[in-house]
């Protein structure tokens, strides 16, 4: 079948010409369009135009003009990236009718590898939130199992995935907004290091910790998008000028032979057993291989939340200021003087955790409590990163739980944002730090949902983490399973 | 750590965030309790630790004060809820 083909082997067949780009997008919209009303993954998708796209694909091929990498291969995006001439939401109401005029670094390089644009994806509202229930359109459901959340931010690329309605997806990461929802639902989900891959075009939450990566099934498609979105760009000043790795060689290269560390504080209280025991059958796994394992410790780790949630809401609250009801997005009737119109606009036009976190970060950032709030933060936050260089200088890549429990239920944590906070305590650090992170697939709860194992590297050791990451997925089935809902449409791996 | 009413009002004012009452009553809960969270910091000594803004070593980034292509006025214009000509168009700021 079509859909449960890989992003590589779509990209080959397309090009050989064995079938056509049309072919392939008919074929994952056939899917998406029935599934979706199940899962409620997309905010978007428009038929016409990704026929279009793959119709302009199929006219390259046939005149005998070279390829891009993703030449035909679909990929669902979150509506945080900024596409010329198309609504890009946030899942906000204050962006609900944004048509940003330019785009996004990420879908400029998609647009000159061939890929299909396949569609927005849902996702908390400006990437606040690990459930994707803070969306201000609709609630995506995880195609484990409907009753439970996706994860999120990045909850619509994940359970889009997840359920074969696209073979690849970008997602966002400020927090674990990446991998969280990946290991909610049974796909691999890549951070990059920050630097790695430009944010011109990403709609901005917190500038420090932010990264666009790849959400697929296989470790080598996550090179392969990696490969096509990576690079620097004189339009982000934070873009790393770093020659990009041959990440698709590192992917093929499967070896598991690389000494890992365990931090031994993501292992402590919070940890959900029926978690814990697949990612240690994990470590076994490498152990096997010929990897040299052993306990490290990362003593700042326990306070990295306390760190993320002042730094990241700080961020927040500037850049969010620019949402002032005049310049584009939502703006309040009857504003009697601007500052009333702005107010109105911005308590309106965003949710409630939006506005939670920028009063945070406003109160963290204010005169009198700055230097108690935010600069001690970043203080500590330097402390994370000592941690991080002193275990890197013993150990090639750091193995954990990706989340301290699987999916849990639509609801569940909605009236208590310390507990759906609580859900990225071990993500938090590699964005702190800036340090590339991937959750794989791992195995299953006794309730039949998805954990992720989490590997992390270096800054810019991507090559390390999916080495490590291949080698797993070729000694392990996990990463092939369907959910059985998708398997009861009649979608065979 | 409980947050009083008057702070979250002043807060939600420096934001410019028009809240209700109902609004100023639970954040002030809810912040508190997040901020009860991260007194957890306060523990630690950070006696002559310098404080890291970026995970990066950032260097400033310059380019050549030469005019590049940018966005036209009226794309840069399309998204403004009220325009008069080449103009955002805002309510009087002064009474």
């Amino acid at each position: 079948m079509l859909i449960t083909k890989t992003a590589s082997e779509l990209r080959r067949l397309i090009a050989s010409g064995e079938v056509s780009a049309v072919e392939v997008a008919t074929a994952f919209l056939d899917h998406a369009e029935r599934f979706d009303e199940k899962v409620s993954a997309f905010l978007r998708l428009d038929r016409k135009k990704v026929l279009g796209q793959a119709q302009a694909v199929d006219g390259k091929r046939s005149r005998g003009e070279a390829l891009g990498m993703l030449a035909g291969v679909p990929v669902g995006i979150k509506d945080i990236l900024c596409e010329s001439g198309e609504t890009t939401t946030c899942a906000s109401k204050i962006l609900e009718h944004y048509k940003p005029p330019y785009d996004a670094h990420v879908i400029a390089r998609l647009k000159s590898e061939d890929a299909i644009l396949f569609g927005r994806l849902n996702m908390d509202e400006f990437a606040m939130g690990s459930s994707t229930e803070n969306s201000a359109y609709k609630r995506t459901r995880n195609p484990w199992n409907l009753a439970c959340v996706p994860g999120g931010s990045s909850g619509g690329s994940a359970a889009a995935v997840a359920a074969r309605m696209v073979p690849l997806a970008l997602g966002t990461d400020t927090g674990g907004s990446i991998r969280q929802p990946a290991g909610c639902t049974g796909i691999v989900g890549l951070k990059p290091t920050y630097g790695r891959v430009s944010r011109y075009g990403l709609i901005a939450f917190a500038s420090s910790l932010d990264q666009i990566g790849p959400m697929t099934h296989e470790v080598d498609d996550a090179a392969l998008l990696l490969q096509a979105i990576s690079g620097h760009d004189r339009r982000d000043s934070t873009s790393a000028p770093l020659d990009v790795p041959n990440f698709i060689d590192a992917a093929k290269k499967a070896d598991g032979k690389l000494r890992i560390g365990v931090p031994k504080e993501y292992f402590g209280e919070g940890l959900r057993p029926n978690v814990e025991a697949p990612v240690r059958e994990a470590i076994k796994v490498f152990e096997k291989a010929g990897a040299t394992v052993k306990e490290v410790s990362l003593p700042y780790s326990s306070v990295s939340l306390a760190v993320y949630y002042l730094v990241a809401t700080a961020e927040a609250s500037s850049n969010l200021a620019r949402y002032d009801g005049t310049h584009y997005g939502f703006s309040a009737k009857d504003g009697a003087n601007l500052e009333d119109l702005v107010s109105r606009s911005r308590g309106e036009g965003f949710g409630a955790e939006v506005k939670r976190r920028i009063l945070l970060g406003a109160f963290a950032l204010s005169a009198g409590y700055r230097d108690a709030y935010y600069v001690r933060a970043l203080q500590v936050r330097r402390l994370i990163k000592n941690d991080y260089d002193r275990v890197f200088q013993e150990v090639d890549v750091l193995l954990g739980p990706t989340a301290p429990t699987a999916a849990f239920c639509i609801g569940e944590k909605c009236e208590d944002p310390m507990a759906m906070y609580l859900t990225d305590v071990y993500t938090v650090g590699a964005n702190l730090a800036g340090l590339p992170g991937v959750s794989i697939p791992c195995g299953f709860t006794s309730n039949e949902m998805p954990v992720g194992l989490q590997i992390q590297a270096a800054a810019f050791r991507e090559e390390l983490v999916l080495q490590a990451a291949a080698f797993y997925q070729r000694e392990t089935d996990w990463h092939r399973r369907l959910p059985r809902l998708v398997e009861e449409t009649g979608v065979r791996a | 750590m409980n947050l009083s009413k008057d702070v979250v009002a002043k807060v939600a004012k420096l934001s410019r965030l028009r809240l209700t009452p109902a609004e100023e009553e639970s954040y002030a809960a809810e912040l508190g309790n997040i901020l009860s969270y991260v007194e957890q910091l306060q523990a630690i000594d950070v006696t002559g630790v310098e404080p890291l803004a970026h995970p990066l070593p950032l260097q400033n980034t310059f380019r050549a004060d030469e005019q590049q292509p940018s966005l036209t006025a009226d794309q840069a214009l399309g998204n403004a809820p009220k325009r008069a000509g080449d103009f955002y168009s805002v309510p009087a700021i002064l009474d």
